[in-house]
């Protein structure tokens, strides 16, 4: 809404529609494929820039001038992370004694 | 209405009718819907979290089983869905762009072809159901899975118990994915009835941008469902 509010985001909207479902074809057809142990890590690599993609340019985190947006953001990654990293963690090294 | 209490308050400037009188201008009043907005889907993010961390832990364990029960959900329906959901976005991220422009008849547009995309998401969502009932894939008392090999060990059976785990947490989370939907498609209806009585304006079209960030994140949870719940083990 600041800097470019003249010129039209449509193309950068659909610029990212078609990356997005580029990128939905590519974790189908790579999940085809046999990668040992990078099928999961490919898979979830794709998910995660579709997810990025859709969070910085479709809900506008790029650009927003909030700080307590972003704070909020960052936050809430920030937790996700504690909830999965130290979960894994445990389950992860119950074997190992 | 009280306009009396009000008008010793507010008689001395005119401001737009829906700038609420603690918001001291309508872009701090943007802000505060947006800030409360997000931190709604951050608790959002660690209830979907803790399912995501269950699967994780589950996926561990039973590796072959989930394996073998995720094979027997339909792929394509899955990819299609994703598809759908994408499209979806891009016609919210529009119906904002519509509302930030005065573009009243795409606004309408694009919210009407939002929630045709998100009913078509829960009818595909509903057939690939019907095949789980049909299979007996729904955990439960008629529940079977028997000898399915796993994938990769031709000669193994997955173990029944181990592959139901992966259906009840399949259930679980795509039925509260598509719960989500359904109160996504409750909340543009209100949309689209407000944006037909001409209530947003380039000044106040709050409730489509929050709108749209709800819609948004219920895609991008299912961004992370369809890889893990239909995509393991596909390959040969």
């Amino acid at each position: 809404m600041s800097e470019n509010s003249k010129s039209s985001p449509l193309k950068m909207y659909f610029g990212i529609w078609i990356t997005l479902l580029l990128c939905t074809f590519i974790t189908y057809k790579a999940a085809f494929i046999e990668l040992g142990r990078f099928n999961a890590a490919v898979a979830l690599i794709i998910a995660t820039i579709k997810a990025l993609l859709v969070a910085l340019f479709f809900m506008h985190i790029k650009g927003a001038h909030e700080k307590l947006l972003k704070l909020v953001v960052i936050s809430t990654v920030f937790f996700l992370f504690i909830l999965l990293a130290l979960s894994m963690a445990d389950y992860g090294t119950r074997m190992w004694s | 209405m009280s306009d009396s209490t009000v008008v010793g308050l507010h008689h001395e400037e005119q401001h737009h009718p829906e700038l609420l009188h603690h918001f001291a201008e309508p872009q701090q009043q943007r802000d505060a819907a947006s800030l409360g907005m997000w931190i709604f889907l951050g608790t959002e993010v660690m209830f979907f979290g803790g399912l995501f961390c269950a699967y994780l832990i589950y996926r561990r364990w039973y590796f072959g089983d989930f394996g073998a029960a995720s094979k027997s959900i339909d792929a394509t329906l899955g990819a299609t869905n994703t598809a759908v959901l994408i499209c979806s976005s891009l016609t919210v991220v529009l119906a904002v762009w519509a509302a930030q422009t005065a573009r009243r008849t795409l606004l309408i547009g694009s919210l009407v072809i939002t929630m045709l995309l998100g009913l078509v998401f829960l009818g595909i969502k509903g057939k690939e159901y019907k095949d789980k009932f049909e299979e007996h894939h729904v955990p439960g008392a008629s529940f079977s899975f028997d000898h399915v090999p796993i994938p990769g060990h031709a000669d193994q059976y997955a173990n029944p118990r181990h592959a139901e785990i992966f259906f009840s947490l399949y259930f679980i989370m795509t039925g509260l994915h598509a719960l989500h939907m359904i109160i996504g498609l409750g909340l543009f209806a209100w949309l689209l009835f407000m944006a037909w009585k001409g209530r947003f304006t380039p000044e106040y079209h709050t409730p489509v941008e929050i709108g749209g960030l709800y819609w948004h994140f219920v895609d991008i949870v299912w961004i992370y469902l369809f890889p893990l719940l239909y995509l393991i083990d596909r390959h040969p």
